[in-house]
């Protein structure tokens, strides 16, 4: 492809599909490198932890640094048990989609920790404004699996009626928000419910998570000026996972250095994370939490990952990125980094983790078999059809009673 | 009771809401400090404190994403965008997040979110400063559409509309603001002094969504309308010594089709009436309505008033504005027919 005037530019990704995956250009600083500051810094001096990359574990998957949370062997194996959990979740998810199980499903792999790691350093109180890749949140706050099933399946338990498609999850009683599919509409949501918090004098925050892609949206930008302005406690998660369905993540960030850069102009605290590194997401959460909840104002946190699988079950990478690329990921999978650090630690071992994935294996393909009972999309029930004209209002005006009476439900 | 104009009756809601309720914050651009730009939300951040009234970025998205934001955590707030023209920005908050938060969460989240903004012409604000866009808002499931037509109204509904469980797009006809307008640019300003819709209570009252009023009874037609153009048509039935009977409608959004069919199946004779433009207005939707519940009483085509297809014109608003010669021609063939 011949560029035929080069004041015309289009950014391009550094390799195709036919090339060799290729992540040389991608500077790893090493890690511990990064200080950590107090919580209440300016926003403005953040520029280097915005142009850095936060990062615990080495590469003998060994924490250090100023960073490194100081966790407890069994927090550590809880997080790896729901980032396990995840992945098996959304492998099983796969299959049962490919079975035409449910219409649509869509993988976190490669990005479990952002989503875990993340959820256990917040207070469950903390309220989740996510985007569609943070299942993980939901199996770190402890949501019941055969509940999520019959979301997806949209069968008659589901607790949405059917409404929304699979994935979107809503879960109130877990103070997690529902996930809208329209891109980057919750950044600002978040930063007006963390505004409402502080009204009411609790100390409870919100946080929210987008993909580098849609940090183009106009809302990304309204949800800094908000956030900014009204030193709003919010969490303000950009997850660079590199891809956009198929665009690259040159895209959107355009000239800049990284996404958390972006927030510096805003004059937030801005931090550039390693996003597979879950001692890293958890203590970067912790920090912006503190900061937060002590009245310092809003975090923007850049995830840097990489999104291991298809956007969703109707996406296939291999038109647009080389194949195997996420083997070459520089900053390996959060679950095995995990895995290791505990095991150097001697507080696993390779057969406890078999174990481990095998009693979840069990329990996920049990827990499907439960959510199957209560039906499918295919087959049935699904929630009584008169539910359509439900929950619009609170109640049904005289269009909608006359409309169900046509419908004949 | 007290005299009060649309502005004063507006604030007096917010006022009696906001005392009321702890949860009710207001806010929106130079609606804080300043008390916005045509007053409405004047002495309240000196009354409630700042952070009950206060700026907002000009950020129409920002602006609704806030509220929903807030109402998802339990307040009540009132959001106002400066003119309805400048909503636009916002609408994808409104028409994806705002209207449907209670659907798509099956009832575990709502919001209850009032957005206020000015709309309509007749104050020479050329293309920007002009539009009536309700029946945009008309097409969204999961929003209730209100428009008054003088302060009493304004006031009653504007409460509703704060204690509704469901969000409210509330327009306010500008050119009401501080009287009644009955068509003719030419006449001297009136005011609502002496008119009975001025006299609004200064304690708490309010008048149900979703229910029109018969402004003045007739046998020969019915005017359907609302807003602004409740006054033209009043004015032109007055004019022309016309039995018609006109029929405010206040809510868009559920509309009140038993009023409507009741007067149509008496007048057998029809005309709605809209100050946006013609096609695929809100005068479409009861026009195919009307024909619906009305057919074998109507005697006549429905006649459309509306504005012309074309932006709001700035020099030529008066050959835009629906005024009370377009009135008075339809009322003739309608009759005549």
């Amino acid at each position: 492809m011949t560029q035929s005037d080069p004041r015309f530019h289009v950014p391009a990704p550094h390799a195709r599909p036919g090339d060799t995956p290729d992540f040389s250009h991608i500077e790893i600083p090493p890690a511990g490198e990064a200080r950590k500051p107090a919580v209440d810094i300016d926003g403005s001096e953040t520029r280097d932890l915005a142009l850095g990359l936060v990062r615990v574990l080495d590469h003998n998957h060994q924490a250090v640094g100023e960073w490194d949370p100081k966790l407890d062997a069994d927090v550590l194996r809880e997080g790896l048990k729901h980032m396990v959990l995840t992945r098996v979740y959304d492998d099983r998810m796969l299959k049962l989609q490919r079975q035409g199980k449910m219409s649509f499903y869509m993988k976190s792999t490669g990005e479990e920790a952002v989503a875990v790691a993340a959820a256990m350093a917040l207070d469950n109180k903390d309220m989740i404004f996510p985007s569609y890749r943070q299942q993980g949140i939901l199996f770190a706050r402890g949501r019941d699996i055969v509940d999520m099933m019959c979301h997806c399946i949209s069968n008659s338990r589901d607790n949405l009626k059917g409404r929304q498609l699979p994935v979107h999850y809503t879960w109130a009683e877990g103070n997690f928000f529902s996930i809208s599919g329209n891109l980057t509409t919750q950044f600002p949501q978040a930063v007006g419910y963390a505004m409402a918090c502080q009204f009411k004098g609790e100390k409870q925050i919100a946080a929210s998570w987008i993909g580098e892609g849609s940090s183009a949206e106009g809302d990304f930008h309204g949800a800094l000026v908000l956030a900014s302005t009204y030193k709003a406690p919010v969490i303000l998660n950009v997850v660079n996972n590199q891809w956009a369905i198929s665009t690259f993540q040159g895209v959107a960030r355009g000239q800049g250095n990284t996404f958390a850069e972006k927030g510096l102009g805003y004059g937030l605290a801005s931090l550039r994370i390693d996003g597979n590194d879950f001692l890293a997401v958890y203590a970067a959460t912790q920090w912006a939490a503190e900061r937060a909840r002590a009245g310092h104002g809003a975090t923007i946190i850049e995830s840097f990952t990489y999104r291991a699988d298809a956007h969703s079950t109707s996406d296939d990478p291999s038109g647009y990125r080389p194949k195997a690329e996420e083997e070459k990921w520089p900053l390996g999978d959060p679950v095995e980094r995990l895995k290791q650090h505990l095991i150097g630690l001697g507080e696993w071992d390779e057969e406890r983790h078999e174990a481990l994935e095998k009693e979840l294996n069990e329990l996920v393909i049990a827990s499907y078999k439960e959510a199957e009972s209560h039906g499918t999309l295919h087959d049935g029930p699904l929630s009584p059809t008169h539910t359509i004209f439900e929950d619009v209002y609170v109640e049904p005006d005289w269009r909608l009673r006359r409309q169900r009476q046509d419908l004949g439900v | 009771m007290a005299k009060m104009n649309m502005i004063q009756a507006l604030n007096s809601a917010l006022d009696n809401m906001m005392e009321k309720d702890p949860n009710v914050v207001s806010f929106g651009e130079d609606a804080g400090y300043f008390g916005g730009v045509f007053r409405v939300t004047a002495g309240l951040q000196e009354k409630y404190g700042l952070d009950r009234s206060f700026d907002a970025p000009i950020n129409e998205a920002a602006i609704v994403a806030m509220a929903i934001g807030m109402g998802v955590k339990g307040m009540r707030p009132v959001a106002e965008i400066q003119f309805a023209d400048y909503i636009f920005p916002g609408l994808d908050q409104i028409v994806s997040e705002l209207s449907r938060i209670r659907y798509r969460t099956a009832g575990q989240f709502t919001t209850p979110v009032t957005i206020r903004t000015p709309c309509g012409g007749g104050i020479r604000g050329g293309q920007t400063h002009s539009m009536s866009p309700e029946a945009f808002f008309t097409q969204i499931p999961g929003v209730q559409v209100v428009m008054p037509s003088n302060p009493y109204d304004a006031k009653g509904l504007l409460i509703s509309a704060i204690e509704s469980d469901d969000p409210v797009i509330f327009f306010e006809p500008k050119r009401l603001y501080n009287g009644p307008f009955d068509g003719d640019p030419g006449k001297a300003l009136e005011t609502w002094g002496k008119h009975p819709k001025g006299e609004v209570p200064e304690e708490h009252y309010s008048l149900p969504i979703g229910k029109a009023e018969v402004v003045r009874e007739g046998n020969d037609v019915s005017i359907i309308t609302y807003g602004t153009l409740v006054h033209v048509a009043l004015a032109a039935a007055e004019r022309e010594g016309i039995d018609a009977e006109i029929i405010d409608l206040k809510t868009l959004v559920p509309y009140d089709i038993e009023t409507i069919a009741k007067s149509v199946n008496k007048t057998g004779r029809c005309i709605v009436a809209q100050e946006a433009p013609r096609t695929s207005g809100f005068g479409a939707e009861l026009a195919a309505q009307i024909q619906e519940e009305c057919f074998y009483a109507l005697e006549t085509p429905i006649y459309r008033i509306a504005g012309w297809d074309t932006p709001y014109p700035h020099a030529h608003e008066w050959a835009y504005f629906p005024g009370l010669t377009r009135f008075t021609t339809a009322m003739r063939e309608v009759l005549e027919a």
